[in-house]
């Protein structure tokens, strides 16, 4: 969604001086060094950066995987550090879906039993869940690869068996680290056009991290650059000016 | 997670390791069969032990006797209860009035006597008792040579092994091997013993006489003999367990009471008129099972006599299998201790193995007990299988033990034994323990599993 339209929209995320530190021996690791930023539901943000410039554990933070050592995170209203444990994994059963550079897909199980891994989670129901997971399945293009197993797949494929089962919970918001980064640019164009698609078709909250400009230029309306921790840009994207002169033309 | 999908991703993620797992079961197993083999071991010995107490035919038995008689079977019964002298006396109407009590069959006289027997022209002395036609059933008889009374009143006789070797002068030297009953039967059945004895008889005033004075209690003792035919040879002794003299013939009770034998207990009780109401130094009661036992022994002790039974002699015997069967417990369980410790083991090779798993199952949502109940349900899975095969295994071992051990007595010339038991109670228990066990064992390494951190996890190649 443009950002112009998406800024009226209800806030996803808010992050207050959120700050992650670890204690390396003597060392202290400021990995997210005081990040403050808004994100509105239907928004595409990029964030950018180098390696190691806090951009994933800042993902790891709104996906709740992680809780900040100060400063908060709330999303959709709900403020993650207040969550018990047991609440941070609802959250991360039905309000996020996540997607990673190296796929995460379980090598024992097949595509399918992958897919419908999270809605035995969110205890739906046997019969339901066979319907649910083809279906998530056939929207990737991947209905007849069901039966095989991740190893038996090209990249570009168990990341598309990825995206499905994010999907699966119909979450709000999508998290996606480096989605790209193991996929040649053709895949990683088709991966691109999905997640567009997500965003577009179904209006989910975007938040990839990547440290490709181009890639973020082309798909998201937002980057958010950090370096060492810290917010260094925030602004709309060239994508997101041309569509909305497109719009503002029509 | 619902328990049903967690059994499912435990089975699958088990198939997955499926040497490892195999081996893990394997070493249950093995627990489980060292405890169910030393168990029903110990469960057969205390059945064997059981077994050869009830063919005494005596756990259905109580033995009453007098409190005047002043020999008691424990001290408790001598201090509670009248005094000797106020307790009544054990003769024929107390012996109906026994009979009359509800579950009991019939109630007898303990007719005993030493004495002399002659055959073919040789004395040989000793203890002489009288049998009710009733022990025709008993068990005892089962390994009897010959056949058993002809009637109640018949001037027959049963011989005991030991009585049999005597008259044939076989009496077998310590450590020679034993003579068969049959043989020994072959040579003795039909034949006649000459049994003599002494009558006590009233004298004749004393029936003439209308009180029943002290000086009028007097009687006769007067010396007869009586042919017997020996009509069977006897292996075990059915006399076994019965106080401290042991019978070695054996009359039909009725024809043995006929003969008025004088008794030990006559010569503490001549006040008493012989003859009209005979008294006896203990009456034995038969009952229709060995559950009313207590009952009945506690009903008669407040008739004012004194009672034992087999149930009181194998109370410390209960204890002491009570106490093995523990012991054999212990020993069985260490094997399955040390299973558990496999448990653990692979299950925490598992979570190593696994840990990115769990990290990308935390990501998509499992909570801490999702993550739990998995580990759970697989330790658990491997307590099910490991329980089932160890109960086979166990129940294999036992019966092999057991046909080894029949191999053996059959060599010796012994009968044949069932020293193995596995009950029902043995095997349901035995899968249950060893689930227990896994649970118990699957608890660390599932809560561990629970509480890695995702980021962490994720991370981990």
């Amino acid at each position: 969604m443009p950002p112009l339209e998406a800024s009226k929209n209800p806030i996803a995320v808010l992050a207050e001086n959120v700050c992650r530190h670890y204690q390396m021996g003597e060392a202290l690791i400021r990995a997210v060094d005081g990040i403050s930023l808004e994100i509105r539901s239907g928004e595409f943000v990029a964030l950018l950066g180098t390696s190691g410039s806090g951009k994933s554990s800042l993902l790891n933070l709104i996906a709740g995987l992680d809780r900040p050592t100060s400063g908060r995170v709330v999303v959709h209203g709900s403020d993650l550090a207040s969550l018990s444990r047991v609440e941070l994994a609802k959250y991360r059963l039905h309000t996020v879906g996540m997607v990673f550079q190296s796929f995460n897909l379980i090598p024992s199980m097949t595509l399918f039993e992958n897919v419908e891994l999270p809605m035995r989670f969110a205890e739906v129901d046997r019969n339901k869940r066979e319907a649910l997971a083809l279906k998530a399945l056939e929207r990737v293009g991947l209905a007849k690869r069901k039966k095989h197993r991740p190893t038996e797949l090209s990249g570009g494929e168990q990341q598309r068996a990825s995206l499905a089962r994010a999907l699966i919970n119909q979450p709000r918001l999508l998290l996606a680290d480096e989605p790209t980064g193991n996929l040649d640019s053709r895949t990683g164009t088709e991966i691109m056009n999905f997640i567009r698609e997500f965003n577009e078709s179904l209006g989910m909250t975007i938040v990839m991290v990547t440290h490709e400009r181009a890639l973020a230029e082309r798909y998201a309306g937002r980057m958010i650059s950090l370096a060492d921790g810290k917010l260094i840009d925030d602004r709309a994207t060239a994508s997101a000016a041309t569509a909305m002169m497109r719009r503002g033309e029509s | 997670m619902k328990l049903y999908d967690s059994t499912e991703l435990a089975l699958r993620n088990l198939r997955e390791s499926f040497l490892r797992n195999s081996l893990t079961t394997i070493g249950i197993s093995v627990g489980v069969a060292s405890l169910v083999a030393m168990l029903s071991l110990g469960i057969g010995l205390q059945k064997l032990a059981g077994r050869r107490l009830e063919k005494s035919g005596l756990f259905d038995t109580v033995i009453v006797t007098s409190r005047r008689d002043l020999r008691s079977f424990n001290r408790e019964q001598e201090d509670n209860g009248p005094s000797p002298a106020d307790s009544p006396a054990l003769d024929e109407p107390a012996r109906q009035k026994l009979e009359q009590l509800p579950n009991v069959i019939e109630a007898y006289p303990d007719v005993r006597f030493i004495t002399e027997l002659r055959f073919e022209g040789s004395p040989h002395l000793t203890m002489v008792a009288g049998l009710p036609f009733s022990s025709k059933n008993n068990d005892a008889f089962d390994g009897m040579q010959g056949s058993f009374f002809s009637s109640d009143s018949a001037p027959e006789a049963i011989l005991q092994k030991s009585f049999a070797e005597e008259l044939l002068g076989k009496t077998p030297k310590r450590g020679a091997e034993d003579v068969n009953v049959s043989e020994l039967a072959k040579s003795l059945l039909g034949k006649e013993l000459v049994l003599s004895y002494t009558e006590r008889t009233a004298t004749a005033n004393t029936s003439s006489g209308a009180s029943e004075s002290a000086d009028s209690a007097a009687y006769s003792v007067i010396r007869h003999q009586q042919i017997l035919k020996i009509v069977g040879v006897s292996d075990l002794d059915p006399d076994s367990m019965r106080g401290q003299a042991r019978a070695r013939v054996f009359l039909p009770l009725k024809f043995a009471e006929s003969l008025h034998v004088m008794q030990a207990s006559d010569m503490r009780d001549t006040t008493r008129l012989p003859g009209s109401v005979p008294t006896y130094s203990n009456v034995s009661v038969r009952l229709k099972s060995p559950k009313n036992v207590q009952a009945i022994e506690d009903a008669i002790k407040k008739m004012g006599f004194n009672t034992f039974s087999i149930t009181d002699a194998t109370r410390s015997m209960r204890q002491f299998f009570a106490v093995l069967d523990l012991f054999l417990g212990i020993f069985g369980s260490l094997a399955l201790a040390v299973a558990s410790i496999g448990i653990v083991n692979t299950l925490v090779m598992a979570i190593l193995e696994r840990r990115r798993e769990i990290g990308i199952m935390k990501a998509l949502g499992a909570s801490d007990a999702d993550v739990k109940g998995l580990f759970f349900a697989e330790a658990g899975a491997m307590g099910i299988f490991g329980g089932a095969v160890g109960v086979a295994l166990g129940w294999t071992i036992g019966r092999i033990i057991n046909i080894g051990t029949n191999v053996y007595l059959r060599r010796q010339n012994f009968p044949p034994e069932q020293i193995w038991f596995v009950p029902w109670w043995l095997i349901a228990g035995a899968i249950v323990f060893s689930i227990i066990v896994s649970l118990l064992s699957g608890l660390y390494p599932a809560s561990r599993a629970a509480r890695l951190d995702p980021v962490q996890a994720l991370r981990y190649e």
